[in-house]
């Protein structure tokens, strides 16, 4: 218990089918209820897939854990319906400050860039985020399983099947589809014998969250060898509740249980804010991480998600963000599988672009640990040679790397996109995940991101919607193929039409940041990535993008 | 010309998404460069590379500029 949250106790009932000592098949069953699996169950009830999530316990993350959640987690939450909750609760930072020993060496300002719904990040305890999950899944009518450990999986041709065990015994279930999103150690995965290649760290690190008595910044701060900790690396953060997040590195040699006592931690915290700050000790934890992937995500029915596909280190916020657009990727694709509408090959490409996505964050978030842990004489010489030169030349500023902001990745190799055949400027690139802008509908002011998502959509650039009137025909035959696209129009002045959505870009930003013009088109996947754009619309093009996109013969 | 204090590493050809990537992807390099090397062989790394990239600035001035900003405050 701790003194800012009560964790819920959810309640374990025993499974119908258990009583009844019958198995039953579902399309999807999820194993894991931490964000990732909550993620994609939701994702599943949004696309209308009865889905079964189990858990092998019965509240939520214990400790705050993971804390940061950057702007494309934040986009997919709102997609799902608990984004208000999540920023309400959170804390919006932008001042992060920079010591080197006994000095600061610089601080930066985040600044978002304005006229995005969302700031890049916020800072939230990871409990009320999985709370807020929960509460969403029960809501959509996810069939929740608390205290339903799995024991074993079996693969079938058509589907898995799972042994699992309850308060009451053990029972059988069958999935056409399997989600194991059930963590770092992944029983499943290791059931299966998949192998996680990758990189230990041989390093210590100490969390604890400490509620502070007086008022302190809601910065992030980032010692490298300061004098109340030599040698190694700190980091203070702020948390909802006036919790602070302290992150000391206590080297590979150090005793994790010896480290977590209180008599330990808390001189350590005194030294650090100097002894007149008064605080109270919430939660302490020790933890090592890995940086590492397993070589494919899909094996035949069962399709890892979050940790237990990769690790990260914890620098870059790389984990629960990643982890939620593995769902993200995952549950389009595997609503047309289900429907019949694609081939199971449209789940290879689930792997082959989380796979492009995990190396990225692998490479950022290694780069930041071999900054903030240097291995060696050379490594740690140019690491401070590039701090003390930090506090006078921006050059060396941009090379301090205490973390890089998560931020998506753009997919501009996968299989899925249709490259373009005229030139366009900007970053909306085939592959890139979309840039919000403010839209209007009617007189009532919204936003880009939340008029999108959950099914293929055309955005349709002109000036005055009407002038669009004579292809409402094509637009509408678009909308009514097997896998369909919902036209979007996206208008400079405020207009209407009937049957079709016509946005009003209402500060120009739509048009700016996708760099189109009259007849523009862009072509948009569920998960609010660009398949393909042209000048000129042209629904044969679009329709084998499409096919291209959900891999159909074109 | 003068010293360029400014973030300045880019590779012809390729395309950043992210401001920060250019810088990252030298430091890697300058770090990996040094992996299993002892402290002396690390040294003898540094001046020979220091050496490449001087004849390649090739100008005086800028050198002396960086040499002293290198000295300052070691």
């Amino acid at each position: 218990m701790l003194k800012t949250y009560a964790y819920p106790k959810y309640e374990y009932q025993q499974p119908q089918e258990q009583l009844e000592r019958s198995v039953a098949r579902y399309p999807v069953v999820i194993v894991g209820a931490g964000p990732v699996g909550m993620a994609a169950a939701i994702d599943c009830r949004l696309h209308g897939i009865p889905v079964v999530l189990l858990d092998e316990d019965d509240t939520v993350s214990v400790g705050s854990r993971g804390v940061c959640y950057a702007k494309r987690a934040l986009e997919i939450l709102d997609r799902l319906g608990v984004g208000d909750r999540v920023v309400a609760k959170g804390v919006s930072w932008n001042v992060g400050r920079t010591f080197f020993r006994d000095e600061e060496v610089f601080n930066f300002n985040l600044l978002p860039e304005p006229d995005h719904k969302r700031p890049g990040m916020i800072n939230l305890q990871q409990y009320y985020l999985e709370e807020y999950l929960v509460d969403r899944c029960v809501e959509l009518g996810v069939d929740m399983r608390w205290k339903n450990r799995v024991v074993s999986v079996q693969r079938m041709s058509d589907g898995v099947r799972a042994t699992i065990e309850t308060p009451d015994g053990t029972y059988g279930i069958e999935a056409e589809w399997l989600i194991a999103a059930d963590g770092a150690r992944s029983p499943i995965r290791k059931q299966m014998g998949l192998e996680v290649e990758g990189k230990v760290f041989q390093d210590r690190f100490l969390i604890a969250d400490v509620v502070m008595k007086a008022d302190f910044p809601a910065e992030r701060w980032f010692w490298f060898d300061p004098p109340f900790h030599p040698n190694q690396s700190v980091l203070l953060h702020r948390q909802a509740d006036n919790v602070w997040r302290i992150d000391f590195q206590l080297g590979w040699n150090a005793d994790p249980e010896e480290e977590k006592k209180p008599e330990k931690v808390i001189p350590r915290i005194k030294a650090m804010l100097g002894d007149e700050r008064e605080f109270e000790l919430e939660w302490v934890s020790v933890y090592t991480f890995q940086c590492r992937r397993m070589q494919e995500f899909r094996h035949g029915r069962v399709l890892f998600v979050g940790d237990a596909a990769h690790q990260v280190s914890p620098f870059g916020a790389r984990g629960a963000n990643s982890g939620i657009q593995d769902a993200d990727n995952l549950v389009w694709k595997l609503k047309l599988v289900l429907d019949g509408k694609a081939l199971e090959g449209l789940l290879d490409t689930y792997s082959t672009e989380r796979v492009a996505a995990a190396d990225e964050n692998l490479m950022n978030s290694t780069r930041s640990t071999d900054f903030i842990t240097p291995k060696s004489a050379a490594s740690r010489t140019f690491r401070n040679a590039v701090l003390t030169l930090a506090e006078h030349h921006t050059f060396a500023r941009a090379l301090v790397n205490s973390g890089r902001l998560s931020v998506p990745v753009v997919l501009a190799d996968s299989p899925l996109t249709t490259a373009d055949e005229e030139p366009f400027s900007g970053s909306m690139v085939p592959g890139a995940p979309m840039d919000d802008a403010p839209v209007g509908i009617g007189d009532k002011k919204a936003w880009l991101l939340d008029q999108v998502g959950n099914t293929f959509q055309l955005l349709y650039f002109t000036d005055v919607a009407e002038r669009l009137a004579g292809k409402l025909d094509e637009l509408r035959g678009l909308s009514m193929d097997a896998v369909p696209v919902e036209p979007v129009i996206i208008s400079e002045k405020a207009g209407a039409m009937d049957g079709v959505r016509v946005l009003h870009d209402l500060m120009h930003l739509v048009a700016r940041r996708y760099d189109a013009r009259e007849g523009s088109v862009y072509l948009l996947r569920p998960d609010q990535h660009v398949v393909a754009r042209w000048r000129k619309f042209d629904a044969h093009k679009i329709r084998a993008a499409v096919a291209r996109a959900t891999c159909n013969p074109q | 010309m003068p010293l360029t204090l400014t973030p300045n590493f880019s590779e012809p050809g390729k395309r950043y998404f992210r401001a920060f990537s250019p810088g990252d992807d030298f430091y890697e390099m300058l770090i990996d460069a040094h992996r299993d090397l002892s402290d002396e062989q690390s040294a003898m790394l540094n001046a020979k590379l220091i050496l490449l990239l001087a004849n390649q600035i090739g100008d005086l001035s800028v050198l002396r500029a960086a040499l002293a900003q290198a000295r300052d405050g070691v």
